[in-house]
């Protein structure tokens, strides 16, 4: 770990005025906020992070859960994990949110851990982690130790040469079945990004995570008002029963007429280098029966551009069985 | 031997004497010592598995605040070798001291080491060391059998009959290689090294299963006499074996505090915990089993290799428990070792019969499969009558009944063969068992007693509890023998300084103690007897002491409670402030001809539940059945078999630690990537202990419970999963992948 300042911002364009200053808001930036710091102070501990001034932002008024006037939901950026997830109304509403969060970390971690933060949460591949290691990632053009390294975990959808990291976030495929909204203040004002467009590509690029720009502070994220009649759900296999990241998550969200599919989302964690949504999948069941047969016809096809690794090619048909299972269970109570 | 078998306190679950002082945060462990003017050290470790240092650069770091000191080659001072270990003494798993030459040989290996103000510093200041390598690829290949070994042949452990001939006349014969991964210890307590120095003397408050060890070693590290070290450890957050033996960073805290004269800490990180301080190495058996088609056994072969380091000889000695476990005229266990760049490895709960029994085991039911024979049947049928590879009867061995009782509450009897043919709420169950058995033994032991005025009793003994619940064990010996209640006695431990006691390994400890403590008390009852009558005063004055006994904790005409006198009043008339007596017992380790096989026994039953529709395993629940003598406090000793089963459930689904095979680094160098069964994974866990006492051993009939629970567990899960799904896993952990019909290996 390096000295570093520490700050606390006061107000909202204090915050964003302070983290203005740092050259990015990716990977190497100078200046990051602080709020639940379950993720950051780890990397600060290992060197992946460096900042020279750590913002404060757990002062800011950005806690509240709260329904917007349009009926959906308005989540604040320093909501906790823990108190998202036991919301009456996530639990009830958004199911699938609250099942995901639960299946994340442990309960320590989630009473820290922030809205925000977690959909900035970092990758969890040892090379990033480790400084010895070479990474794109951390240290662009360096190389990615990880193909043709130690790749269990590592992603299967959305890799590029340069970068296989998985995003290991359970919130962020919720968010991402849910069509959430990322509400950003930044130096030019506020702006509203929806979450499928939240998270970039590795590409050649894979120090760049997000499309947040130098001074972007996440106030709070948005979810609609719930489809009527429409049910969620996720499921989150993994090596062991609890404390672990995905090999893979599906996030679903259903509603049918009768034995037909009217609605449907369909997102995946653990398998892609972003929170993944499958359209494709979506495209194939919108209007169909909710049958085994549809839901694996589905399921090839959210994973029909899978590119495995050296040892992840098991992911494939963990994470469509992972669909098929969850799209199943949705389905009987939709 | 004499036989104690009645008594008020042994066998009594009996609450642990260190309880509240562990719950309350007041036991101090190695790292909770601090002193004035204490510094903090931290290594630096090399980031390449083979090579050398081709420059160490430590000018800046050395310019950075609160920055103390940099060590290295050329300046850490004299670390000397230690002679090759003699019985119990002078034993250490890495024999290079820190910094003796330039040469890297495992990824992590210490380079330098800075001693700052705070550990903050210090590691700062670590990490701001520039070293540059001349790099050579690593070698941490964990295929190991058909690799070079360290000797031109693999060695032959164990030998009788004519294996080969049986082998190749045999009517059924499993033939199979089973591998198991590095495993890395990861007790929550890091290792941890405090050592003060006053100019003469070393005191090492260390993380030692061993302080009397620990002490011989570090003096001849140092160069000193052994009086001038003194090493001292009140409790361990656990070591798993991986504490047994000193390791780097005892002497070069011990090293910088010389140079300082200023008192050192060095907390090895969780990341050097996977580098630097030991790990159950990989190891490959082959597995060579025959039988008559009635399920008799013929032949048995097991052909292991492990790895080592590449200049220390760590053999896991798979073959251990194979010899004597089941009856086979023909028999033959041979072993051997491959270098690699890693740190050297050590031993692990269970070394040997751990991943031996796993192979073993595995064939066994394999070979069930094949005879089309029930796998408890089979076992039981290939019992022994004696010790077949020493030609001596066992000491007390009960396996078989382990088997039945396990059956029986297991309710093994509706177990349905077929594949896949058990279901239970949508979910397919495998049903699982193996045997497993670990040595019993006592090593050499010196303990001392004291009876005093305030009625209270002292034991102390150099040995250490490591969380099993040796402090309580010897306060039960020293109740039964003086019928003091255990409240009021002091335990002390974890000091070198005390009568030499064994190290905790081998679960040796308890059967060990007791007859050197027994004696002990005995001695201080005699003592106390002699001074009540010669003292004046003294109701007792002028009888024969062999007419008088200590009992209840009063003295008293034997057999008589009336005009018994309590032990304190007795001392205080006389003025005597306390009465001490010695005990010392000898090991069965160094029997050359013993006449017994002193073994403890056991069966664990598992059953899995497997979701093929998510590839999901999980343990539903275990049935373990333990035969080790009697058990002496049987709350912890469940607790010892409950925290084994799930150790046992860790080696066979989780742990591994996985080298990078270009680096050399173990790469899942933290507690997030290095997957352990946590509590969510903790099935439902029945524990029998059969409790009968093994009086050959020692007058109480106990052995030790800390290893054999892990035993057996790994391959009775692998045996369940091929009943539930038609798959072996022969290597280690079993993972999802194994499970599904899927290419294990598919390279985009």
């Amino acid at each position: 770990m390096e000295l570093f300042q520490l700050v606390t911002a006061k107000t909202i364009p204090d915050a964003v005025k302070a983290q203005a200053q740092s050259a990015t808001a990716q990977n190497g930036a100078d200046v990051r906020f602080i709020a639940g710091g379950t993720n950051l102070v780890d990397y600060m501990k290992l060197n992946v992070e460096r900042p020279r001034q750590l913002v404060d932002i757990n002062g800011l008024p950005l806690d509240k859960i709260e329904r917007t006037s349009e009926g959906g939901l308005k989540i604040g950026a320093l909501a906790r994990n823990a108190d998202v997830a036991q919301d009456a109304t996530v639990k009830e509403q958004y199911a699938v949110l609250s099942q995901a969060l639960l299946a994340g970390a442990s309960p320590q971690l989630r009473n820290m851990a922030t809205t925000a933060g977690n959909l900035l949460q970092k990758t969890r591949c040892v090379y990033y982690r480790d400084t010895a290691s070479a990474c794109n990632k951390r240290q662009p053009g360096s190389g990615c130790s990880a193909i043709g390294g130690y790749n269990r975990m590592l992603a299967i959808l959305g890799t590029s040469e340069h970068c296989i990291a998985t995003n290991p976030s359970d919130q962020n495929v919720a968010l991402m079945a849910l069509e959430a909204v990322v509400h950003i203040e930044g130096k030019n004002g506020q702006r509203a990004v929806p979450v499928s467009e939240f998270y970039l590509l590795p590409g050649s690029t894979p120090e760049r995570e997000t499309v947040l720009q130098p001074g972007d502070l996440i106030t709070h994220i948005t979810l609609s008002k719930p489809v009527v009649g429409a049910k969620s759900g996720y499921l989150k296999l993994r090596d062991r029963a609890s404390y672990e990241f995905a090999l893979a998550s599906a996030a679903i969200v259903m509603k049918k007429d009768g034995d037909r599919i009217t609605y449907v989302r369909v997102a995946m964690g653990g398998v892609g280098t972003r929170p993944w949504r499958a359209l494709e999948a979506e495209k194939v069941l919108m209007g169909k029966a909710a049958t085994e047969a549809n839901f694996r016809a589905a399921a090839e096809a959210a994973l029909h551009g899978a590119r495995p690794q050296s040892q992840n090619g098991f992911k494939v048909e963990l994470a469509k069985r992972c669909l098929v299972h969850t799209m199943g269970q949705v389905s009987q109570i939709a | 031997m004499d036989q104690i078998s009645e008594s008020k306190i042994i066998g009594v679950a009996t609450r642990r004497v260190d309880g509240p002082l562990k719950v309350s945060g007041a036991a101090m462990y190695a790292s909770d010592h601090h002193f004035p003017g204490l510094l903090y050290a931290w290594p630096v470790c090399a980031t390449i598995a083979k090579g050398s240092i081709a420059n160490l650069d430590s000018a800046q770091a050395e310019k950075m605040t609160g920055v103390v000191a940099v060590y290295h080659r050329a300046n850490i001072g004299k670390l000397y070798r230690v002679p090759p270990a003699a019985g119990m003494s002078l034993i250490l798993d890495e024999k290079r001291p820190p910094f003796e030459d330039d040469e890297i040989r495992y990824y992590g290996q210490y380079v330098a080491v800075v001693v700052a103000n705070t550990v903050e510093q210090a590691r700062a200041a670590a990490e701001s060391v520039k070293v540059t390598y001349n790099r050579d690829k690593p070698d941490a290949n964990s295929k190991l059998l058909g690799s070079p070994l360290t000797t031109d042949k693999p060695e032959e452990k164990s030998k009788r009959g004519d294996t080969a001939t049986a082998l190749k006349s045999a009517k059924v014969k499993v033939d199979e290689v089973y591998t198991t991964p590095v495993e890395t210890h990861n007790p929550i307590e890091l290792h941890a090294s405090v050592a003060v120095y006053d100019g003469q003397k070393f005191t090492l408050y260390e993380t030692s299963q061993a302080v009397v060890n620990h002490r011989d070693v570090l003096a001849q590290m140092l160069g000193v006499p052994p009086e001038q070290v003194q090493v001292i450890t009140r409790f361990l957050g656990s070591g798993f074996g991986g504490k047994l033996w000193p390791w780097p960073q005892s002497a070069l805290a011990a090293a910088c505090a010389r140079n300082l004269n200023r008192p050192v800490k060095l907390v090895v990180s969780r990341q050097m915990m996977f580098q630097n301080v030991g790990h159950r190495p990989a190891i490959e058996q082959r597995i060579q089993l025959a039988a008559e088609p009635d399920g008799k056994l013929t032949a048995v072969q097991q052909d292991y290799v492990n790895h080592t380091s590449m200049l220390d000889d760590y053999d896991e000695g798979c073959g251990e428990i194979t010899p004597f476990i089941y009856s086979t005229q023909n028999l033959l266990v041979t072993g051997g070792l491959a270098r690699r760049n890693v740190g050297n490895p050590t031993a692990m709960r269970g070394p040997g019969a751990v991943p031996g029994l796993f192979a073993l085991e595995s064939a066994m039911d394999e070979l069930a499969v094949s005879l089309k024979m029930d796998p408890v049947q089979f076992r039981l049928k290939n019992e022994p009558e004696m010790d077949e590879s020493l030609n001596i009867p066992f000491s007390s061995r009960h396996m078989k009944e382990c088997l039945t009782v396990g059956a029986e509450k297991f309710g093994w009897s509706n177990r349905t063969p077929q594949i896949g043919s058990m279901k239970k709420d949508g979910v397919t169950l495998g049903w699982g068992v193996a045997a497993c058995s670990w040595l019993a033994a006592r090593s050499e032991t010196q303990a001392s007693v004291e009876l005093r005025q305030d009625g209270s009793a002292r034991v102390a003994c150099g040995t250490q509890d490591i969380g099993g619940g040796t402090y309580t064990v010897l306060a039960q010996i020293v109740s039964h023998e003086t019928g003091i209640p255990v409240s009021k006695i002091d335990v002390v431990l974890g000091d070198s300084a005390l009568p030499s006691g064994p190290i905790s390994g081998g679960s040796w400890v308890t059967a060990s103690v007791t007859p050197a403590v027994l004696e002990a008390a005995q001695k201080a009852s005699q003592a106390l007897l002699l001074v009540a009558v010669k003292s004046d005063g003294s109701s007792f004055k002028g009888k024969k002491p062999e007419d008088l006994e200590l009992a209840d904790g009063m003295v008293r005409q034997k057999g008589q409670a009336q005009g018994a006198v309590p032990m304190a009043e007795v001392l205080q008339i006389a003025k005597v402030n306390s009465v001490s007596g010695q005990g010392k017992s000898e090991g069965t380790l160094e029997d050359s001809k013993p006449k017994y096989s002193f073994h403890s026994y056991g069966a664990q039953f598992v059953e899995i539940g497997w979701q093929p529709e998510i590839a999901r395993l999980r343990i539903n629940r275990v049935v373990t059945v333990i035969d080790a003598g009697r058990i002496m406090n049987p709350r912890p000793a469940r607790n010892q078999i409950e925290g084994a089963v799930v150790m046992g459930i860790g080696m066979a689904l989780f742990e591994e630690t996985m080298y990078d095979s270009r680096s050399g680094a173990p790469i899942n160098n933290n507690l997030a990537d290095y997957v352990m069964a946590v509590n969510a994974d903790t099935p439902q866990i029945e524990v029998t202990f059969l409790d009968y006492p093994d009086y050959n051993l020692n007058a109480l009939g106990v052995r030790g419970v800390g290893e054999i629970g892990l035993a057996g567990v790994a391959a009775a899960i692998t045996s369940a999963v091929y009943h539930a799904t038609g798959i072996r896993v022969r290597d280690l952990p079993v993972r999802i992948e194994d499970l599904l019909p899927m290419p294990k290996v598919n390279i985009a």
